[in-house]
């Protein structure tokens, strides 16, 4: 009876408030909008009994769906979104695993401090470091002063509010999540199987390419999501660095909710999002199972 | 001594300017006593002036510190509870499930969270302010506190538990006074860690938040949507700050732990 105490209380908890509401968002993209409060129908009404339940049934439709697949903002911005998160990792990779490298290779009583400073810009707000860069690429910002007194560019470069600032923006903030997988793979890593590989002529570079590499897989992987799936979603970098050409998912539903008060389309919006999302979830969740399977 | 190979030293350098230089513009740049935020024109505190003077702001940062407070405590709680559940409770029906909903939110995009909260709030008709933006950190935080949590139970030897039971503690006993300061650390990091989450949030915050109930971050969202502000420098500067010491802090008291402990099991062998 007490275990089943403990179990219902978080349990219940997040049915009501994280699966429930999600079968909301479900019935509401299958809704049609309406100049109400709330902005759709039909809603449920169960005084009627199972009359209300039957009209409330046959008022759903896919008709938001098919309107996502007509209007072309749509689809183009789940595409330049997937784009965007593609690149994004990638480069968050190239820029995070010579860091994780290194931090696996410094002196034993450098580790803790490395690991520190990789770690603090996680604590710290979110939103303030996306906002430092405003400053830095902007026309007459730090970036474009730098480079022209060195004579480098004679014209300052439009950098803010343009795609390059959103991938910019996504690896900086990012950039601890693909870090530290990495570097925990890295850092179990004996350092003999190099030595034995080198030993048996292969040069160091071979011997990182079929030894490091092929051990460091998993915390790629573990990495690669972590930047992947969030990146997919994001609102805040395209919407404070980005232009107004640049698409993604995340803005779209914000925009559709709360300026075009189009709460059906903003759900199925949402819909297709997660759908999207659930095949690098399952994924990522499968990745990790193993790595727990392998460090029993 | 291992030493770091060239290229391993110019990537940590380059890596580490990279996350850093940002950050140490933008707390320059605080003292800086122009208004305009990209040319230097002397030293100068007086937006920091400003801020204090600035009550919308510091009304944000109330709200923010009161949910930020009530969330993670009750994030803490259920985080924990669910923690044990996963690691300890064994098979029960609806098991995968569970474990679906403690995973799903951490890599769940927050523009959906924060829309499927604010319909369930509509739905059920519960006005949005305080409250609504509380049940809706707790519900995430819970999460992030009960994974943290958990990777400690794993480790935590269950035949100490046992023997208090044999001793005849009670099961709540048993938990109070053997298995909570064992877990303690990872408690405390996983509040700590709701606790940032909390005072972070953007996105699900302006979905469940009412009028009367702006945070900081809705606050400099709007402010620097329009452009930079030498204000939200000098308040960027001392939220960067206070997470710096909290951070170093952290790691100096875990080390000198590690060192104690080190030390104490060398004299337990002498």
């Amino acid at each position: 009876m007490k275990r089943f105490g403990l179990i219902s209380v978080p349990y219940l908890w997040l049915l009501a408030l994280f699966l429930v509401p999600f079968l909301i968002v479900l019935k509401i993209s299958l809704s049609d909008t309406a100049l109400a409060i709330p902005p759709y129908t039909p809603t449920l009404d169960l005084s009627q009994g199972w009359a209300g339940f039957t009209a409330w049934l046959s008022g759903l439709d896919m008709e938001n769906f098919t309107w996502l697949t007509t209007d072309d903002l749509y689809w183009k911005a789940y595409l330049s979104s997937l784009k965007i998160a593609t690149f994004s990792t990638i480069l968050a990779l190239l820029v995070g695993f010579p860091i994780a490298y290194g931090m696996s290779r410094a002196p034993d009583e450098w580790r803790p401090t490395l690991m520190m400073l990789i770690i603090l810009p996680f604590w710290t707000s979110f939103l303030i470091r996306v906002y430092a860069w405003k400053a830095i690429l902007s026309q007459e910002g730090l970036l474009n002063q730098l480079l022209m007194s060195l004579g480098i560019i004679s014209e300052p470069l439009t950098i803010l509010n343009t795609n390059t600032a959103v991938y910019i923006g996504i690896v900086y903030t990012y950039l601890p999540f693909m870090v530290l997988p990495i570097y925990s793979a890295l850092e179990r890593l004996d350092e003999s199987l190099l030595e034995a590989a080198e030993d048996l002529g292969c040069s160091r570079l071979t011997a990182f390419w079929l030894v490091t590499l092929p051990l460091a897989k998993q915390g790629i992987i573990a990495g690669s999501f972590l930047v992947f799936i969030p990146a997919m979603g994001e609102f805040v970098i395209p919407s404070l660095l980005g232009g107004s050409k640049t698409l993604m998912i995340g803005k779209v539903l914000w925009e559709e909710f709360f300026s075009n008060r189009d709460w059906p389309v903003a759900s199925a919006v949402a819909v297709v999002l997660l759908l999207i999302l659930i095949v690098p979830i399952v994924l990522f969740q499968r990745n990790e199972e193993k790595q727990r399977e392998a460090g029993k | 001594m291992r030493r770091l190979s060239w290229f391993n030293t110019v990537s940590l350098t380059l890596g580490f300017a990279f996350l850093y230089i940002p950050m140490l513009i933008l707390i320059v740049y605080s003292f800086n006593g122009g208004k305009l935020v990209t040319v230097w024109a002397g030293f100068s505190t007086k937006w920091y002036g400003e801020l204090f003077r600035n009550e919308a702001f510091l009304d944000a940062a109330w709200v923010t510190l009161k949910v930020a407070v009530m969330s993670s405590s009750v994030a803490t709680v259920l985080g924990t509870m669910a923690a044990y559940v996963m690691v300890r409770a064994g098979r029960f029906h609806g098991r995968t499930l569970f474990s679906g909903m403690i995973y799903a939110p951490l890599v769940m995009p927050e523009v959906i969270t924060g829309l499927s909260l604010l319909l369930l709030f509509i739905a059920i008709g519960l006005d949005r302010g305080v409250l609504t933006i509380v049940l809706a950190h707790t519900t995430f935080s819970m999460c992030y506190v009960s994974v943290v949590v958990s990777s400690r139970l794993v480790t935590f030897d269950q035949s100490l538990e046992e023997a208090a039971l044999d001793l005849g503690c009670t099961g709540f006993e048993a938990f109070r006074l053997v298995t909570l300061p064992i877990i303690a650390p990872a408690v405390i990091s996983g509040w700590l860690l709701a606790f940032t989450l909390s005072l972070d949030d953007l996105v699900i915050a302006s979905f469940t938040s009412g009028p009367s109930s702006t945070t900081l971050p809705i606050k400099i969202f709007s402010a620097v949507r329009l452009g930079v502000s030498p204000e939200i420098n000098a308040l960027s500067t001392i939220m960067i700050t206070l997470v710096a010491v909290g951070v170093i802090g952290a790691s100096l008291t875990s080390k000198r732990a590690i060192v104690k402990r080190a030390k104490d099991e060398q004299e337990a062998i002498q």
